[in-house]
Parts: C-alpha cells; sequence; structure tokens
C-alpha cells in the first residue's frame, strides 16, 4: 500500500460517458421534470436501463463482484469507489434522476445484505429482464425515524396458512411508486418492508420483508411534493392485513438474542452512506461550476495564489467553497476505497456523510447568493440545485445522527453511553 | 489508483517521528514556550530521526529520495508533539530542500553534504517581510543584478536561527519574480536583529528581523545558478509543510480536549457524554481528516509532476488554516475556564493554530 490519488482508468472513461449522458438525458430536461412532479422521465429510464444491461449492470447502480477475468492480471478492487464516481457525475446532471435510475436500489441492496443465497437469486434475477425494475425499502414511519428501533409495523405468522401478516404505515418510501404500482413500461418489482415479528424483543425483533408488487391489502397512499428531488417519487405506504409468503422474510424467522436482523439494516448504511455523500457532492460540483462559468461571463476571474488578506469576498467564497468540494470528496473517496479493501469504515462513512451534508448545502446556498436575482430566477438551475442539495443532510442519517456516530466511534462509545 | 495508506517504510518513520513527538517535544513544550528556550539535547534527537538525511540522495550524503507526501506525514507528527520544536528541528531543511530542488550541481557539492553529514546546524531561509500586505510572490525586498554579482536591499521578518545561522537564502524580487540567494554569514551589509521576535505562539522558536544592505553575492549564489529557477514549486513544498503542521497542531488539540472531556464530569455524566461536547468533538475529527486528505493530495501531485499542485498547495495551506483555527479554538472552548489558563497546552495550541494563515515560510517538504 502507499498514498495515492491518481484516478483508475476505468473510472476516469465512465466519467467521460456519463458525463455526455448527463448533459444530454438529464440536464436538457431538468427543469421540466422539476416542474411536473411525479411525472416520470420514460426518455432517461428506458436508455439506463438499455444501456446498463448492455454493460452488465442490468440489476442497476452496484459495486459489482469486480473480480478479474481469468487470465488477467489481479488488481485491487475498485467496484465502490466506480460506484461513487458514477453517482456523483449522474447526481451532477441531476439528481433527482439518478435516484430514479433503474435497478434494485436499497430495497435489492437489502435483499444482497440479508437475504439466503436463494433469496438472492428468486428476488434478484429480475432486475436483468427487459423491462426497467425497481425495488425500495421501507424503514421509516411517522413515528420512527432516525431512531428505527422505534418502529411499529408488525409482522404476524399465520401458522396455518404459512404466511406472513404484515399491519402498519411506511413513510418517505423513495420509489415507492414505481417499486410497487404496477406500470406498463416496467417490470415487476418489490418493497422491502421493516417490521417486528416480537415487539417485545426489541432490535432482535426486527425482520425484513419482501413483499411484492400488487400484494393485496398494500396501498400507495399518497406520494409526497417535496423542496427538491422532485423527479423522485416519494411514497407513503400502508400496509393493512397484507399477507406475504413465509419465505419472503430475510434471515432467521426465529427471535434469537442476537441482533443479526437489525445489523443487516446498519451494514447496509455503512456501505451507502459515502455514496449519498458522492451524490451530494455531484449537486454541489453543478452549482459551484456554474457559479464560476457565470463570474468568468461577467469578467470576475479568481486570483488564486493571493494572501488571503488581498482577495475579495468573491474570491474568498470560491477559493472556500473548492476546499470544502474538494476535501469532502477525498472523504468520501477514501470511505469507499476501505469498502473495496475490506476495512471497517463506519467511522469514515459517517465523516464523509457529515461533511458533505455541511457543504452541499453551503456551497449551493452560497452559489445563489453570490449570483444575487440570477441565483433565485428560475430560469438557471441553480435555485433547483439548491433545493435538491438541502436532502444531502437529511437522508440516509441525518448530519445530526451521523455526527452522533462519529462522536461514539472517536470516544468509543456505546450508543448507550453517548445518546 | 486510489490508495490511503502509508506504505510501510512512511510507517515506520511516522510511527519514530511519533514517538519522538509524544515522549520528547510535547512534555517539554509548556516549559519551552515560557522560558523562549528550546533545549539544545532535544534540537538534536529530533535531527537523528534523519528527516532530512532520508531526503537526500547518497551521492550528496544522505540516504534517500525526497517525497512530499512523507515529508508531511512526518511534518504532521512532529508538530502534533510541538510546533516550535517541530519547525527548530526542521530549519536546516529551509536552506537544504529548495537547493536539492532547484539547486545547481555546484550548489548541491557545496552545502548538501555538511549539512547533512554533521550535527544540527542552524542552515536557514528568510521569505517573510513585515508588511500587512505580504505576499511571498510580490517581494518587496529586491535583487538587482550588477556586473557578476546580486545587490540584495530590504528587510525580512521572522528569521528562524538567523542569528547563529551559517548561511541563509534570501528571497528577493528579481525582475518581479521570487528568487532566491544564498548569502553566508557574515557577508557584508547583513544585519541580524539583537532583540528576538516577539509573537503570539511559537515563542520557544528563536526568530529574528535581518536587514539587507547592498548585500552583495556572486552570480553563482543565486538558486538554481545563473539561470535562477522556479520559485512555485519551492512556494508549494512550503504551503504542504505549512498545512501539515496545521493538521498536526488540530490533532494535539483534539486529543487533548477528547481526552479531558471523557474525565470531567457535569451533571453526573462525563461532559464527552453530552451531545454539545460531543459534536464538537465530531466537527473536529473530520475537518482535521479532511484536511488530511487535502494535504496528502496536495503531497501527492507535487511528487508526481501535476500541474495542478501549485494551486491544491494553495488551496490546503488556505483550508488546513481555517480549519487549525476552528478546531484548536474549540480545544479551548471545550475546556471552558481551565482552557484559558497555561497550564493546560489548549491555549498555546490555539495561538500557534492562528499562525498558519500568515507563517508560510518557517517550514518546507
Amino acid at each position: 500500500m502507499t498514498i495515492e490519488f491518481e484516478t483508475p482508468k476505468p473510472i476516469a472513461q465512465m466519467q467521460t460517458m456519463l458525463q455526455s449522458v448527463a448533459e444530454n438525458m438529464m440536464r436538457s430536461v431538468s427543469r421540466e421534470f422539476d416542474e411536473n412532479e411525479h411525472a416520470i422521465p420514460w426518455d432517461y429510464v428506458e436508455f439506463m436501463h438499455t444501456a446498463m444491461k448492455a454493460a452488465g449492470l442490468g440489476g442497476g447502480l452496484t459495486p459489482g463482484d469486480d473480480k478479474p477475468k481469468e487470465g488477467a492480471e489481479k488488481r485491487p478492487p475498485i467496484g465502490y469507489q466506480r460506484l461513487a464516481a458514477q453517482i456523483e457525475m449522474l447526481s451532477w446532471g441531476d439528481v433527482g434522476f439518478y435516484l430514479i435510475t433503474p435497478g434494485g436500489g436499497l430495497g435489492a441492496a437489502a435483499v444482497q445484505a440479508a437475504g439466503s443465497p436463494e433469496q438472492r437469486i428468486k428476488f434478484l434475477a429480475r432486475f436483468n429482464e427487459d423491462k426497467p425494475t425497481y425495488a425500495a425499502m421501507c424503514m421509516t414511519e411517522a413515528g420512527a425515524g432516525s431512531d428505527t428501533s422505534a418502529i411499529r409495523t408488525r409482522a404476524l405468522l399465520d401458522e396455518v396458512a404459512q404466511e406472513w401478516v404484515i399491519n402498519g404505515e411506511k413513510i418517505f418510501v423513495t420509489g415507492g411508486d414505481k417499486s410497487f404500482t404496477e406500470y406498463e413500461k416496467l417490470g415487476k418489482g418489490f418493497i422491502v418492508v421493516w417490521a417486528s415479528i416480537d415487539p417485545m424483543a426489541g432490535r432482535a425483533g426486527m425482520r425484513a420483508f419482501v413483499v411484492e408488487s400488487g400484494t393485496k391489502g398494500v396501498s400507495i397512499v399518497k406520494l409526497e411534493h417535496k423542496l427538491g428531488i422532485r423527479a423522485s417519487d416519494t411514497a407513503v405506504i400502508s400496509l393493512v392485513d397484507a399477507r406475504v409468503p413465509y419465505d419472503n422474510v430475510l434471515g432467521s424467522a426465529t427471535v434469537e438474542k442476537t441482533t443479526t436482523g437489525f445489523k443487516g439494516a446498519m451494514a447496509t448504511f455503512d456501505a451507502t452512506r459515502p455514496l449519498v455523500a458522492a451524490s451530494g457532492l455531484g449537486v454541489a460540483r453543478a452549482g459551484l461550476e456554474f457559479l464560476k462559468e457565470k463570474l468568468t461571463e461577467n469578467g470576475v476571474t479568481i486570483r488564486y495564489g493571493l494572501p488571503r488578506n488581498k482577495l475579495t469576498s468573491i474570491e474568498r467564497d470560491v477559493i472556500d467553497m473548492e476546499i470544502q468540494l474538494r476535501s469532502a470528496w477525498l472523504l468520501v473517496l477514501k470511505a469507499v476505497w476501505m469498502a473495496d479493501n475490506k476495512k471497517s469504515n463506519a467511522l469514515e462513512s459517517s465523516m464523509s456523510k457529515v461533511r458533505a451534508g455541511d457543504v452541499t448545502s453551503k456551497i449551493t446556498q452560497k452559489a445563489v447568493e453570490i449570483m444575487g436575482p440570477l441565483g433565485y430566477s428560475r430560469e438557471f438551475l441553480l435555485e433547483k440545485w439548491f433545493r435538491d442539495a438541502k436532502i444531502t443532510d437529511i437522508y440516509e442519517g441525518t448530519g445530526q445522527i451521523n455526527r452522533l456516530v462519529v462522536a461514539r466511534q472517536i470516544l468509543g462509545y456505546s450508543g448507550k453511553e453517548l445518546r | 489508483m486510489y490508495s490511503f495508506e502509508p506504505n510501510e517504510e512512511q510507517q515506520m518513520l511516522v510511527d519514530a517521528v511519533g514517538k519522538y513527538a509524544a515522549n520528547d517535544l510535547h512534555p517539554a513544550a509548556h516549559e519551552a514556550e515560557e522560558s523562549r528556550e528550546l533545549p539544545k539535547k532535544l534540537i538534536s534527537k529530533g535531527w537523528e530521526l534523519g528527516l532530512l538525511q532520508a531526503s537526500v540522495p547518497e551521492s550528496f550524503g544522505g540516504f534517500g529520495d525526497r517525497s512530499a507526501v512523507t515529508s508531511a506525514l512526518a511534518v504532521e507528527e512532529m508538530a502534533s508533539g510541538d510546533l516550535a520544536g517541530a519547525l527548530a528541528v526542521m530549519t536546516p531543511s529551509l536552506f537544504a530542500t529548495p537547493i536539492l530542488l532547484v539547486g545547481s550541481e555546484e550548489q548541491k557539492k557545496e552545502y548538501l553534504p555538511k549539512i547533512i553529514e554533521g550535527e544540527w546546524r542552524p542552515y536557514t531561509a528568510a521569505l517573510i517581510e513585515y508588511s500587512f500586505d505580504f505576499d511571498a510572490n510580490d517581494l518587496r525586498t529586491t535583487a538587482k543584478l550588477s556586473g557578476s554579482d546580486y545587490v540584495l536591499n530590504g528587510e525580512k521578518a521572522f528569521v528562524p536561527f538567523a542569528k547563529d545561522s551559517e548561511a541563509l537564502i534570501v528571497y528577493a524580487n528579481l525582475d518581479d519574480q521570487t528568487q532566491g540567494f544564498i548569502v553566508p554569514k557574515n557577508t557584508a551589509g547583513l544585519s541580524i536583529a539583537d532583540e528576538r521576535e516577539k509573537l503570539m505562539g511559537i515563542n520557544a522558536l528563536p526568530l529574528y528581523r535581518v536587514k539587507l544592505d547592498n548585500v552583495t553575492v556572486p552570480a553563482a549564489n543565486r538558486l538554481g545558478g545563473a539561470a535562477g529557477h522556479s520559485f512555485e514549486l519551492i512556494l508549494a513544498s512550503m504551503q504542504i509543510a505549512s498545512a501539515s503542521a496545521a493538521v498536526g497542531v488540530s490533532k494535539a488539540s483534539l486529543e487533548y480536549s477528547m481526552n479531558y472531556a471523557k474525565e470531567r464530569e457535569a451533571f453526573g455524566v462525563k461532559i464527552a457524554q453530552k451531545q454539545a461536547i460531543a459534536f464538537m468533538l465530531a466537527e473536529m475529527a473530520t475537518e482535521i481528516e479532511a484536511m488530511r486528505l487535502l494535504v496528502w493530495e496536495a503531497a501527492w501531485m507535487l511528487d508526481n509532476g501535476k500541474e495542478e499542485a501549485v494551486k491544491q498547495a494553495y488551496l490546503a495551506v488556505t483550508g488546513a488554516a481555517d480549519m487549525a483555527m476552528m478546531v484548536t479554538d474549540r480545544g479551548v472552548q471545550i475546556l471552558g475556564g481551565h482552557g484559558y489558563i497555561r497550564e493546560h497546552p489548549v491555549e498555546m495550541y490555539m495561538r500557534n493554530g492562528r499562525g498558519f494563515a500568515m507563517l508560510t515560510g518557517l517550514a518546507i517538504v
């Protein structure tokens, strides 16, 4: 090992390719799908599905197994690094579109993390079929956000029918509509519902269930209207006596003293936090690049290298934004590099998310401020990126939850010692 | 490839420097700061770690190759023990490293072996000037060609160990470019103030004002020889060193305040168990790591001859200086009233932390 910052060639090539997708298929219609919330950009969805299938990424954006071809030289794995770069570039195009890139998403990730080999085959094969297909994760409830142990949704086993009976209501389900509602242009998706099989057991009783699209008793109550990421649907899903086959539970069907079921979900977060950070930083980069372009057009140059006390206020701001963006991106790179190299990265994942949540908001907010009326106008996408940016500090663990994780890690405290 | 792990050799060096920082520099720091004096033995011990020696090739008396990444790692570690002590140990690099980087063959042959092979001796450099609008790329001190000599005029500030130095590099403005000139001690027209500079921090490091009144040196003393040299790589190397030191001082402040917060009780719990304190610590740790990586990348770019290295080094030192101020301020805040008392080192870290915004030129990787 050594310290190195050379972008691997396959990643650089992929970035060039995705940049043209971002420019041609996303930016050109970004505004349209921001104004028409809940409309589906079918061109993008179908193009991406076809392109990704051709590239062997039918399952959606994943790190892949990253095994070298037979006979090829053995390289260090870069699956998560590549994925972070893909997500950053797509989010630079339009983060709402990125979020509806076809594939298994968080739903499939849960199956991958907590399911048996048979379940993986059974539930994940569909993403490689002809039609774009989605899966979503249903975790949050009205009374259980960051505190996921407060989940109230219940799953009872009907021993006679050998079926699980699920009751509860889930909110903030990203992609819930495309995963559950049956669209002609889409394949049959599923949602993964987190529910307790034993309320007395706390977290140890928590399990994830695969609920197929169209299951009786399950309904989309509403689609939320949001500040940003409007191309991505966010559903409220209710489950009333929803019946699910016995084999759809991920992990063990009985409650032991261990907390494996829940740890599965938490392990998913360690892997996905730097990816969410990467997505935010794509938005931040879009904002910063736009700002610099406009400044250049208006004859403002940034005099790098000058002492701080000689710089104009705008120069200082832009230089700070560059520092923030680059250093946050390096935190992301380190976290995904650790994931690729099977190093435990709970601390680094949360650090990258803390920092990205902050800088994504700060950069886009500052850019709007500097651009004045042009920043506030809907003629440009900058105001949209400002709105899109905010979600980075909220989903996949708010900035505050991630500060808690970082603090516990550096202090060596348990959840009990630092609440 | 991306990779974030020091190699074996670097790790060994970091461990050795870390031991020296923790066992020697840190325990001596308070006394040194108060008495404005660094024990000679302490400096010699640091010198014997061989940081500079390891970055000079065998042909000039050393035993390695220069790597900005390796140096950045070492500077961070050393500065986490004590900034003034670290700067003192590394002072000869201010003279040797620019020669190694851009010096002529003659300059390398003349100076490198004698600096490296012996005891620690103060060879130094003068970059900073005492003015509000000081800019390393736009110096007030001038150099003018006169026949086959250069004539230097002006005043330099904060020059480490100038009083005892064997020779120093003076940076001056030659036709709107910053160029270095080797000036041996006792050169006519070179005068060094008797009184040491008095600054807010790094009081253990002897710093002097240096005047140049028609100081005349032969053209061969121009850094790089008659044709001169590029200054941007030297400045970038100084910025990376300054940024690494900022990370080191910040790390020291975080560690001290974190340990304090795990001991100090209020309302029946350790104060680290309060989110108000824990969140501050989490942010400090995150900022430190972010800037550390930015510095590493700049150093890596420099080692690999990347064009962006110059800009990146500027971003790194700018960001790290801000970070150091934020982190060391919070270090004091976490200790509350105790943080304000000089018995605890956090107030010194805070004074040192502020310096990184204006002290590029006191260290080089």
